[in-house]
Order: C-alpha cells, then structure tokens, then sequence
C-alpha cells in the first residue's frame, strides 16, 4: 500500500493562558496600538454583556446569547474585516457587528425584539444574524460566489459554533467554496458545548480545523482565547480571500463561559471544575497581564476606561428604550416588494386591531 | 421565432433572453451546464453566457439554495434548478428560514431576488422521487411566490417575470406537459402578469379552477362537457401563493358551480384553500358543492401505478356531472 494523501493541522498560539509569550511576537505585537485597542474593545463587551444579561432577568429585553468568552474572536474579526467586506453573522457575533458600525441601540433592538435591529443601514451588505444552525455558511458561500464572479478583491467572513459542523450546510459550503476557491473564511468559534453537548459528542474528529481537508481547503487550529495568535491566523486567511487564493477554515479554541443564551442554566450538565479552569484561559485576563508587563495598561486606565464604557452602555441603553415601536403594519408590509391584493385585507384587520378598541390593541 | 416550441424550449427561451438583457440573471444547479440539464431546459446557455453566469454545482440541493440566498442578497438574480421536486425537501430550511424573510427580518435592507425551477409532477414513468406535487409546502409559506405554468407561451412570459420579480419565487414546470404540445412563442421579452389567474376559456355553467398538467385534461373535459351542452369556464390559477381568489369568486358569482382539480394529493392541498375561500367569500353564489378532483391522500406511487393515482379526463367530467346535478 502507498500512502496517497496525508495532511497535517497546526495550532497557532503566541501568549501562554497566563499571559507570557510562548515564542517571538509578530512585529505588530511590539507597539501598544492594536493590542490596546483589542484590550479596550473587549472590556466594552464584557460590560456590555453583563448589563444585557441584567436587563434580561428585569424583563426588559429577550433571550440573548452571550458574548462571554468569545471577545477576543469579536474584537479581531471586528479589526481585521474592511467596511467592504462582507459579515455573514451567527447569534453570537454582535460584538463584532458593533465594531462594523452597528450603533449598541440597533443591536439592543435585535435582541429585545425588535427586527430594525437587522435593518440599520450601517449593516451595509452584512447579512443578519443566522439564528438556524450552520446555514449561514452557505449564505457566505453565495455572497463570495457573487463576488468572485464580478471579479471584487472582497473577503467574506461568516462565523459559526462548534455543533454548526456537525450540519450538511456547513460541510456543503466548504466543499463548494473549495470547488471554487470561494474568497470566504469560515470561523468556528469552538466554545467545547453545543448548548448541553460537549465537543467530544459533537464528533469522534480530533480537530474541527481537519473537515478544511475534506473540502481541499485550507484549516487550522488557534487559541481563540490569544488575540495574537487570531490576529495572525485571521490576516493571512483575509489575505488569502482577497488576493483569490481560496477560502480558509479557522477553527478558534475558546469556551462558553457562560450559559448558552439567558434561558439555559449550564449548571445542569456540566462541572463547576471544568467551568474554573476555563477562567484560567480566558482572553481578557491574559492579554491584561501581557500588556501591563509592556507597561501599555495600568490601573488608573482601567478605572477610567470601564466608567467611560459604563456611560456609552448608559447612553445607547437610553436610546433603545426610547425608541417608539414599529408601526404595527411592518408586520405585513416588509412580506414582499409590493403588498399583494391577497394580503390587503389582512393588513387592515391588523391594523383595526391595534388600534384603541382593538382585540390588540396595547 | 415562428417556429412553435415545447414549454421546456419555451423556458429555455426565457433563461437566454432573460440573460442577454440582464448581466445579473445567473443560472446554476446539477448538470445545467455542459449537460444543459437532465430536461434540456438550460442547453447551449453555458456555450453562450460562459463558465461565470453558468454554475455547474456540486450535488448538494441545500447548497444550491443556500448559495442562490448569499448571490440573491449580492444583488444578483440566480435562478437555480432543481433536478426533480422529490429532491428539492433538503432545500426547505434555506427556502423558508431565509429566501422567503430575508426581506420582512431587515426591513427591506436586504432582499432576495432568486429563482428556484423544479420539474414538477408525474406521468412520465420516472423513477421514485421523481413524481411528486408537492406546491401546497411552498404556497404555505408567506414571502414566497409559487408559480406554474401550463403552455410554452406562459411558461416563456412567467419565467420573465419569476426572474424579474424582486422576491423569491419557486417556479414548478409541470414535466408531463414540457413536450406535449408546441406553441408559437415570439420572444419578444414580456412578461406575463403574476398573482393573477388566468381565465382560459369562459363559460356560463360552471368553474373548473386548475394548474400545472390537469389543465390538459381539463379542458379535455370542458371540449367533451360542451358537446353535452354544458358551458365551462376553466381558469389556470398560475401562481398559486398570493392567489387570486378575486378572479374565482367572480366566475363562481356567474357560473354557481365550481370544481378545483389538482394533481396533488387533496387534504391540505392548495384546492382545499380555494374551496375555503369560496365558503368564505362565496357561499352565496354557490348552488351545489366545491367538488375536488384530486390525487389520492397516499405516497405518489411508482411509475406501474401512476395512472391509478393520476386524476383523469373522466374523472372531471364526472365531477362536473355531479355538481351540476346538486339540487
């Protein structure tokens, strides 16, 4: 017998879990600019998603999946992407849609309810957020599709969890992205749990990165909780994208720190120990003692920079719960480009029923 | 062009016309482009468009689907193909998560302009899976269009407008009738209109409401009802969601009588829709009954079988008969 293909997936990784450097820093990493940024940005997150969470438990906005652990992964994507790019979005990127531009009230929008928070036009070409598991990945695929055929020096990036690669769209757009050398990266945010199924009952795969071999695309595994090693990882995948050579699978080992989204209570099927030694690795922590060892960040930066972040939260907070609500007619009226006569009469129903005296009416 | 054509010449008509007046019309889908599709519908168009505006994909429906979303939302107007209705279930989620609210979930921001051709429907002894109607799934769904035409002059002016149209639309081609009958065609590049019926034949007795292949046999019924002396109006339906019940409730208010046939089976079938509408908005006009020719409520079966399952000429002609016997 003869071997007729053998591959191999690299784990890319340049802080260790306490925040020391495992091998030379890109030369990027030498300046304070971008590693800064990235610090800040998450910070702003991690804030952001406290209070969200603390205005789901007072009933004041929906179910919302949290961003706990996936900051560094939000806040490089958010870096890296140019404004002509294109976001092809999971449930669980609204950290970098905030970074695309989307004002907080839009996203707060989204997650209270509201679908303007999918139609700020600051979304650009953007798609929303894919709520169905690993569909989104074709939807990427499509979008590069269109870009490759008018010939646009464009990458699209889409995002999805680790139980998004169990699913035929998931594994269908990476084999046609390879087919045709799509300029897409798909980013698998493996946070080790599928809301209660951990990764080893996910698939029997050593890697994620390896189903790129399959498709005869490029993949690679990261430290999705070391912003250098993404921001390494992440540059050459867009580079790659945008020159046409092909689409990439970037496979970021992160974790879920919190439940999976404000209705779940991960306490039911997995360990207090396995949950404290996450903490351990977790993005936010590490590049803080990185970057205070620079001499980059101090104390008196950070008391001043998390009451800044409080007030933007505060303001954007504000806006979202001032804003009037949709004319109740969006419901029918956004269903087709013109309202068909078969719809006419329904929309007056609905709107004689929210009206005062209506069945509806609120 | 005043040689006649098939409706599978008529669709292939369209795709080219359709292509040469519109850079952003798109064709892709399992064999459409050196093989020129597995029905011939897409033939020559890669030899004239090129590799880039005809996509032979990898087998995988889902993707089609998925894939004609992320173009459609580029501003481009794919108009995919799926081999046989009985393969296009995989492409259901893509279809319905996302073709048909992309617009409604942003706000119109984003909307989704595609196109997705199946051959749809039996008699043609195919294999399993290959025979089913299965359109009521889709009218069910609201964003989407479900269109069908009945004769290469349709078929050529609907696709145009399928294409055209800024929303999503599943555009069935009923397979048994793509080569029955020849029509001139005159490709002159209009559209036919959409959410409306079409009134094929006007009659003073009763309204027989069909689409897709039956129409065949219905008129068929409605040559052999009018050597008895009864006057039939038949009515193509075409798009099948938003319907046209306007149309239908006037022919009902004339004739008083109505028989839906449909070769779908009939429990939760778009005639059921039809019927309930007529009792709704109807009920006053009518004089006997909504009768319902249809396909049985059981599994399409296998091609040894199918004109057993198949509703027949006879079949309205007896319907007809009844309903107008109702007192």
């Amino acid at each position: 017998m003869e071997t007729v293909f053998q591959a191999q997936i690299s784990y890319n990784q340049f802080l260790s879990d306490a925040g020391a450097p495992l091998q030379a820093l890109p030369e990027w990493a030498g300046k304070p600019d971008i590693l800064v940024r990235y610090y800040r940005n998450m910070v702003q997150l991690r804030q952001l998603d406290n209070k969200i969470i603390a205005l789901q438990r007072t009933g004041q906005m929906g179910t919302y999946a949290s961003l706990l652990g996936a900051e560094a992964i939000e806040v490089v994507l958010g870096e890296l992407m140019l404004s002509d790019d294109v976001l092809v979005p999971y449930y669980r990127n609204h950290g970098l849609q905030m970074l695309r531009g989307l004002p907080l009230e839009d996203m707060l929008s989204y997650w209270g309810g509201d679908e303007r928070g999918s139609a700020s036009a600051t979304m650009a070409e953007d798609f929303p957020n894919a709520v169905p598991i690993a569909t989104q990945a074709l939807h990427a695929a499509g979008v590069a599709t269109a870009i490759r055929i008018r010939g646009e020096k464009r990458a699209v990036v889409t995002v999805c969890g680790d139980g998004a690669t169990s699913k035929g769209d998931f594994l269908e757009a990476l084999n046609v992205a390879g087919a045709w050398q799509l300029p897409v990266v798909f980013v698998v945010n493996n946070n080790q749990w599928a809301i209660s199924v951990p990764r080893s009952l996910q698939s029997a795969a050593a890697t994620l990165a390896q189903k790129a071999i399959g498709a005869g695309i490029r993949g690679e595994q990261v430290d999705g909780n070391d912003v250098i090693a993404l921001h390494e990882s992440v540059t050459e995948a867009l580079k790659h994208a945008r020159e046409g050579k092909g689409p990439t699978l970037i496979e970021a080992i992160s974790y879920r720190l919190s439940d999976h989204t404000t209705a779940d209570d991960a306490t039911r099927y997995r360990s207090n120990e396995e949950l404290k030694a996450a903490w351990e690795r977790e993005p936010i922590k590490r590049l803080q003692t990185f970057l205070h060892a620079q001499g980059w960040w101090d104390e008196v930066q950070e008391t001043a920079w998390q009451k800044e972040v409080a007030q933007i939260i505060q303001q954007g907070l504000d806006s979202f719960l001032q804003r009037p609500p949709q004319p109740v007619e969006d419901l029918i009226d956004y269903l087709y480009a013109e309202l068909p006569d078969a719809l006419k009469e329904q929309r007056e129903r609905l709107i004689r029923n929210a009206q005062p005296g209506g069945n509806h009416h609120e | 062009m005043s040689d006649a054509i098939t409706m599978v010449e008529a669709v292939n008509l369209a795709l080219r016309s359709e292509m040469q007046r519109d850079d952003s019309v798109i064709v892709l889908g399992e064999d459409v482009g050196v093989n020129g599709g597995v029905f011939r519908a897409t033939v020559g168009l890669r030899e004239t468009f090129g590799i880039k505006r005809v996509l032979d994909t990898p087998l995988a429906e889902t993707m089609i689907a998925g894939l004609s979303v992320g173009m459609a939302a580029q501003g481009l107007k794919p108009v995919a193909e799926i081999q046989f209705m009985g393969f296009i279930f995989p492409t259901m989620e893509q279809i319905i998560c996302h073709a048909a609210r992309l617009r409604h979930r942003t706000r119109g921001r984003l909307h989704c302009p595609m196109v997705l051709r199946v051959p749809f429907g039996g008699g043609i002894h195919a294999p399993e899976h290959h025979s089913e109607s299965t359109e009521a799934l889709f009218a069910h769904i609201p964003g989407l269009r479900v269109v069908i035409p009945s004769s290469p002059k349709r078929a050529y002016g609907l696709l145009l407008a399928a294409i055209r149209n800024p929303d999503p639309v599943i555009f069935m081609e009923p397979k048994r009738i793509y080569r029955l009958n020849a029509q001139t065609v005159e490709d002159n590049g209009e559209a036919l209109p959409l959410d409306s019926c079409y009134t094929l034949r006007e009659g003073a007795d009763i309204t027989l409401v069909s689409w897709g292949a039956m129409i065949k046999e219905t008129l068929e019924a409605a040559d052999l009802l009018a050597q008895q002396g009864v006057s039939c109006e038949v009515i193509d339906v075409v798009t099948l969601n938003p319907i046209d019940h306007e149309t239908i409730l006037a022919s009902v208010a004339k004739t008083g009588r109505c028989v839906i046939i449909h070769e779908a089976p009939k429990s939760c079938a778009v005639g059921a829709e039809i019927s309930a509408t007529l009792g709704e908005r109807g009920l006053l006009s009518l004089q006997a009954p909504v009768a319902r020719v249809t396909g049985y409520d059981t599994i399409m079966p296998y091609y040894r079988m199918e004109n057993h399952y198949l509703p027949n000429t006879a079949d309205i002609v007896e319907a007809v008969t009844a309903t107008l016997e109702f007192s």
